[in-house]
C-alpha cells in the first residue's frame, strides 16, 4: 500500500527519455500540462493522449508502474467527479430527491477526471525518468536568470531535490514503523473512523521524530562538507545540450504549433 | 511443535525493474526452546526471513507451519501468530511513541485485548526482565539513554508473552557494556522461561557465546545449519561468504600449530582460557 507512491520516484531504464537533458523534460512537461487545460473537445483529447502515449512507450517505464501513482489521488478524483456530476446546473437527465444529475455535469466531470489523470501521469513521467540530482541541476540552470533578481535559485532547487529524495526514505520508514507496530499486534484496518485515526498515532509520532532526526543528520553532514549554498559552486558534470535535446525541443515546438493551429481553425 | 518452513521463496517487486529475489527455497525447522543464531552478510535475506515468521511478509512460494497449523490458511488469525512470535526489529527504539515508558510497554498487551490492570502487570514484569528501574516508568521514553530506550522497546514485545522471540541485531549501535547487558538479559530470559530465541547478528563473538544452533544465510539461501562448533570448524567456508569464525578460534588454531596437544575448537574466550590453563597444567 505505502509502496505505491510513485510521485517523485526514479525508475531506472535505458531510454532516450532518460538520457534527455532535464531542462528539455521540464519545458516539455510544462507545455504538456498547459495544453491539458486546453482540452475542450474530442480531437484535443485524442491529440494529448497520442502525445502522452508516445512518450510513455518511448520511456520504457511499465504503464502499470506509472498508473500505481494514481491510486494515491483516487479519493481526490472521486470527490471532484462526484461534486461535478451533482452540482453542475443544466439539462437534468436523472433526479433523486434533491440530487440532480445533468448532462453538463457528466461532461464536466469526465473532463476534470481526464485532466487530473493526465496532469499526474505527465509530471510523473518527468520524475520517473530523471534522477533527483539531474532534476535539480536542470531546474537550477533553467531558473538561472532569476538570480539577477536576487531570487535564491540554488537554494530552491536544493530544497526541492532534498524533498524528492526524502519521499522514498520516509515511505520506507513508514513501512518499517508500521511493521514494528503490527508485530505488537497493532490493527490499522478495523474500527470506526475515530479508532482508525487513533491507531495512526503509533505510526505518526515515530515518523515525525525520525524525519526530524534525519533532517538534522543531513544538515550536519552538509555542513561537515562545507556546504555554503550556491555562490561560487561549480559542477563536476555541467549540463550540455546534445543533438537529441535540440530534436526534442523541435518536437515540443511542433506540438505547440499543432495545438495553436487546432485552436485557430477547428 | 515449533515452526516449520517448507520451500519458502520471496521476491520483492516481482513485476518491475526493482525485482529482487530475497529468499530462495528455504527449508527450516525451529524447535521449542532452542536458542538460534541467524547470521549472514548484509543483504543475505536474514531480515526478510524473520518477517515471514510472524506473517508480516507473505511468502511468494512455499508454506509455513506454526505448531502444525498452516499460517497461510484462510481461517488462520495473524494476530494469534503475532502474539506467539514476538519480533523485535533493528533499532526498535524508533518505534516508541507513548507519553510514558509504562504506557508504551502496555501497547502490545492492550492490543491483545487484555484489561488495563493485566496489561500494566505484564508491562512491569517485562520492564523488570530488562532491568528498567521503577523510577523510570513514568518518564517519557525519549528522555532515556540509547541502551535504555532499546531495552524498553524489547520489553514492549516481551510483555506480549511470546513463545518465540526474534531479535534483529539487538546490539547494533550500542557500546560494549550495553551490548553485554542486553545479550545477558536475553540469555537469562531464555534459561528462566524456556522460550525459543532467534538472534540475528553478524557478530560471531556474540553468537558463539550464547546460542546452541547457528543458521548461516547466504544470497537468500540457508548456507549452513548446525552447532556453533560444527559451523566454526568450517571457517574457510564461512570466509568464502564474507563471514568468519570468532577471533579466538583463530588464535587457538595458531597455538595448536605450535603446540599440537592444544585443543583448537574453542569458540569463546572463556573456553579458550580453560583449554589453555588445562594444557599448561598438564604440561607441568
Amino acid at each position: 500500500m505505502i509502496r505505491d507512491i510513485t510521485i517523485g520516484q526514479y525508475y531506472p531504464a535505458n531510454s532516450v527519455i532518460h538520457r534527455l537533458d532535464p531542462r528539455v523534460k521540464l519545458l516539455g512537461t510544462i507545455v504538456f500540462v498547459v495544453t491539458v487545460f486546453f482540452i475542450s473537445d474530442f480531437i484535443g483529447l485524442l491529440f494529448a493522449t497520442a502525445a502522452l502515449g508516445a512518450v510513455i512507450v518511448i520511456s520504457k517505464v511499465p504503464l502499470k508502474y506509472m498508473l500505481k501513482g494514481l491510486r494515491a489521488i483516487f479519493i481526490l478524483m472521486l470527490f471532484t467527479v462526484l461534486l461535478n456530476v451533482f452540482l453542475t446546473p443544466g439539462e437534468v437527465i436523472f433526479q433523486l430527491g434533491f440530487l440532480k444529475i445533468t448532462m453538463e455535469g457528466i461532461v464536466l466531470a469526465a473532463k476534470t477526471a481526464i485532466r487530473l489523470v493526465y496532469l499526474i501521469v505527465g509530471s510523473t513521467i518527468m520524475t520517473l525518468t530523471t534522477t533527483p540530482n539531474h532534476l535539480t541541476d536542470g531546474l537550477e540552470k533553467a531558473l538561472n536568470p532569476l538570480n539577477k533578481l536576487h531570487f535564491p535559485v540554488h537554494e530552491l532547487a536544493m530544497t526541492m531535490s532534498i524533498a524528492l529524495r526524502f519521499i522514498p526514505i520516509l515511505t520506507e520508514e513508514t513501512d518499517k514503523i508500521m511493521k514494528a507496530q503490527q508485530a505488537r499486534c497493532a490493527d490499522f484496518e478495523s474500527g470506526n473512523l475515530i479508532q482508525r485515526l487513533k491507531s495512526l498515532i503509533p505510526i505518526l509520532v515515530p515518523l515525525f521524530i525520525s524525519a526530524i532526526r534525519r533532517a538534522n543528520d543531513l544538515a550536519m553532514a552538509m555542513e561537515a562538507r562545507c556546504y555554503r549554498g550556491g555562490i561560487g559552486r561549480t559542477k563536476m558534470k555541467p549540463l550540455v545540450y546534445a543533438k537529441r535535446d535540440y530534436i526534442a525541443y523541435g518536437i515540443v515546438l511542433i506540438y505547440v504549433l499543432l495545438w495553436a493551429a487546432m485552436k485557430m481553425w477547428l | 511443535m515449533g515452526m516449520r518452513l517448507e520451500h519458502v521463496s520471496y521476491i520483492y517487486s516481482p513485476d518491475n525493474a526493482f525485482r529482487k529475489q530475497a529468499l530462495k527455497d528455504i527449508n527450516l525447522e525451529i524447535h521449542d526452546g532452542e536458542f538460534i543464531g541467524l547470521i549472514g552478510h548484509t543483504g543475505s535475506g536474514k531480515s526478510t526471513l524473520i518477517q515471514h515468521l510472524n506473517g508480516l511478509i507473505r511468502a511468494t512460494e512455499g508454506k509455513i507451519y506454526y505448531n502444525d497449523q498452516d499460517i497461510y490458511a484462510s481461517d488462520y488469525r495473524m494476530t494469534d501468530l503475532r502474539s506467539h512470535v514476538g519480533l523485535v526489529f533493528q533499532y526498535p527504539e524508533h518505534q516508541l511513541f507513548e507519553m510514558t515508558v509504562l504506557k508504551d510497554v502496555c501497547y502490545g498487551p492492550k492490543n491483545l485485548g487484555l484489561s488495563d490492570d493485566e496489561a500494566k502487570k505484564r508491562a512491569k514484569e517485562a520492564l523488570t526482565m530488562v532491568s528498567i528501574a521503577e523510577k523510570e516508568y513514568e518518564k517519557s521514553p525519549f528522555e532515556l539513554s540509547g541502551g535504555q530506550k532499546r531495552r524498553v522497546a524489547i520489553a514492549g514485545v516481551l510483555a506480549m508473552h511470546p513463545d518465540i522471540l526474534v531479535l534483529d541485531e539487538p546490539t547494533a549501535g550500542l557500546d560494549p557494556k550495553g551490548r553485554n547487558d542486553i545479550l545477558d538479559q536475553i540469555s537469562s530470559l531464555h534459561k528462566q522461561t524456556g522460550i525459543t530465541v532467534i538472534l540475528v547478528s553478524h557478530s560471531m563473538e556474540d553468537v558463539a557465546k550464547y546460542v546452541d544452533r547457528i543458521i548461516v544465510m547466504n544470497r537468500g539461501q540457508v548456507f549452513m545449519d548446525g552447532t556453533p562448533k560444527a559451523i566454526f570448524d568450517r571457517s574457510d567456508a564461512l570466509e568464502s561468504v564474507g563471514l568468519a569464525a570468532p577471533q579466538v578460534t583463530y588464535v587457538m588454531r595458531c597455538l595448536h600449530s605450535i603446540y599440537p596437544d592444544m585443543p583448537m575448537d574453542a569458540t569463546t574466550v572463556e573456553e579458550a582460557k580453560t583449554d589453555i590453563l588445562k594444557y599448561l597444567e598438564a604440561d607441568k
